[in-house]
């Protein structure tokens, strides 16, 4: 199957959006691999959601980056960034065989994404909490507008801890904002350990809900289900919409899944070998059935 | 170019340079349909009411959140917005710095920041909110411009300035009514030093409406045959290498004087751009590594030494001193 040729949602048989899924996690170890750094567990666990927006959901072109109708997602947990470059690059925003030079010199593929160097890349991000406040700019900005466009703003959980998000998400109530869309990689890690012990956030749900968002929430590696919820949270006309997806980090890799230790690790070359083979034995999986 | 009148303080008018941001956003907003104003719970002071009351659709009251509304003004900025951040400069880039320097100057965002209540003339409100860091912390910003005027005229072109430059600017504004010096209809290039006065002894370069007491300091210094050349140095980067270099090649001594600590302001980039270049013998008047404190405008700057017989004072030692 030829992924990266495929432009648009509707050139794509939703039955092949695990396939895709597949073969961005076979990226992001490759790349991971070859960068010597970067963060495993969060790429991993994204990349069922990633592969959902670019080749389900959203109203974009490839190659018409700038396009100014197209839908905005905002990377607010920049470091995953391994996945968003295997799925931009998929989705043929720019050449899959860029993806290896990933955090090296002179490399477009920045260890933090950085929009002025990438197509594709709507912000620039790192440091946690900015990218949901530039994502209510858009939101109020197109709104200005009358532009019809959705927003998306995928973030984190652990990056919840930063006050700037929950100052973000007042505003968003505040102004209603029914084109903005948050994602919440719900994979209850961070770097120093599991969220709840780091700094609780249960009960997320209602925390949301006392903040004047609708609330979702989403089996994160059920392709159709993530695909539903996402269409969903377009019809939802009073408020934001925030969807906690629930996600394993590590996704697809047994070894790495719901290790925290994994979140800012890279696999050695043993462990690529190992990875790469169990994401080989899946495809199979996917393909046969 | 300086007024008629502009030393005789009794004639002369004061009006705060808030009040040019003010009035310079109404303009803009009728102009250019893209200009939008966001504020921080301080809609009256920063003077950003009189764009609210004539285009509410564009004014954005984010509450007290700095951090968040310098993100919120990036986003704007990334779908062809001319957001202008307004709040003050302890907060706004104080608070929200990283937020400049991640969301705005990396990206190279179209926002525009204006500081407002900076320095110690902000008075009884004390040393919390008397910024006098914001220009050592935003002219290390790569991408961003940096410009500190010196009057309500000048505050208005260079708000008009900045909204024509696309990509972020930092402009600092006061509290305080201060002499309005600068001619309305004067040039104004950003990047460009004015030089004020003429002189051959000495160099005198400010920014801000501290400039007046520099002015008044030159004209009385040249009653006692002291000639002070004083430079207008509103943009702080980029800086005015030229205008600079030129004055110290023709007097010898340079003399800074801001509302800022001396660490890292405009001293310091005086200092950086003719120790390259041209070194010179340079003293800086500024605030001490200290912070500031609660007082009418006028007792702070005696106190802190930033009034015009301070000036005076440093000039005729630094003259005694380079004749020995």
């Amino acid at each position: 199957m030829v992924v990266k040729k495929t432009k648009t949602k509707k050139k794509i048989d939703q039955d092949m959006l695990p396939v895709i899924a597949n073969e961005i996690r076979r990226d992001i170890i490759n790349m991971l691999f070859t960068a010597g750094s970067g963060h495993s567990g969060g790429s991993l666990g994204m990349a069922d959601i990633f592969t959902s927006l670019y080749f389900a959901v959203l109203n974009h072109d490839p190659k018409k980056p700038n396009w100014d109708d197209r839908d905005r997602v905002f990377l607010s947990n920049g470091h995953i960034c391994p996945v968003q470059y295997a799925t931009l690059a998929h989705a043929g925003y720019f050449p899959t065989s860029e993806l290896k030079t990933l955090r090296q010199l002179g490399s477009r593929l920045q260890g933090h994404p950085h929009h002025l160097d990438l197509p594709g890349v709507e912000n620039s991000s790192g440091p946690l909490g900015q990218g949901i406040s530039q994502a209510v700019g858009a939101a109020l900005a197109l709104r200005l507008d009358h532009k019809k466009n959705y927003v998306y703003c995928l973030m984190s959980d652990g990056e919840l801890n930063e006050g700037q998000i929950w100052e973000a998400y007042m505003l968003a109530a505040k102004h209603k904002l029914n084109n903005l869309t948050a994602i919440i990689d719900r994979n209850n890690i961070q770097i120093d350990g599991y969220t709840e012990n780091v700094m609780p956030l249960e009960p997320l749900a209602d925390k949301f809900k006392a903040f004047g968002w609708h609330v979702l929430e989403v089996n994160g590696h059920n392709i159709p289900e993530i695909v539903n919820t996402l269409e969903e949270s377009k019809v939802v006309y009073e408020k934001p919409v925030v969807i906690i997806a629930h996600t394993i980090p590590g996704k697809g890799i047994s070894f790495m899944e719901n290790k925290f230790e994994w979140h800012g690790k890279t696999p050695n070359k043993n462990e690529r070998d190992l990875a790469i083979k169990e994401l080989m034995n899946e495809r199979r999986h996917y393909v046969s059935s | 170019m300086l007024v008629r009148n502009v030393y005789n303080e009794k004639t002369i008018k004061k009006i705060p340079t808030r009040n040019g941001y003010g009035d310079a956003l109404v303009e803009l907003g009728k102009r250019n349909k893209d200009i939008v104003v966001l504020t921080g719970d301080l809609t009256d002071s920063t003077r950003v009411n009189l764009f609210a009351e004539k285009f509410p659709d564009r004014f954005f009251e984010i509450g007290v959140a700095e951090q968040n509304m310098m993100g919120v003004a990036a986003g704007m900025a990334l779908i062809g917005k001319v957001p202008f951040v307004s709040s003050y400069a302890v907060f706004n880039p104080g608070r929200n710095w990283d937020q400049l320097r991640v969301s705005v100057c990396y990206s190279q965002a179209n926002v525009k920041i204006i500081g407002a209540h900076a320095g110690l003339s902000v008075g009884p409100d004390g040393a919390t909110h008397q910024a006098l860091e914001d220009i050592a912390i935003t002219r290390c910003l790569p991408n961003l411009i940096v410009i500190v005027p010196c009057d309500v005229h000048e505050t208005q072109k260079a708000i008009i300035a900045a909204a024509k430059i696309t990509g972020p600017v930092y402009i600092r504004i006061a509290r305080e009514a201060t002499p309005v010096f600068t001619p309305e209809n004067s040039p104004f290039k950003i990047g460009k030093a004015d030089v004020l006065r003429k002189g051959h002894h000495i160099t005198l370069v400010g920014c801000g409406p501290l400039l007046y007491e520099a002015l008044q300091a030159a004209n009385s210094l040249s009653k006692e045959g002291i000639e002070v050349e004083v430079i207008n140095c509103h943009t702080i980067k980029p800086i005015d290498k030229k205008t600079l270099i030129d004055s110290a090649k023709k007097t010898e001594a340079v003399i800074t004087i801001e509302e800022h600590q001396v660490h890292g302001g405009l001293g310091s980039a005086v200092a950086e751009v003719l120790s390259e270049h041209y070194p010179v013998p340079i003293k800086m008047i500024g605030v001490e590594d200290s912070f500031g404190e609660s007082g009418d405008p006028e007792e702070l700057l005696i106190k802190y030494g930033l009034h015009r017989s301070k000036i005076m004072e440093t000039a005729r030692k630094m003259l005694k001193s380079l004749m020995k």
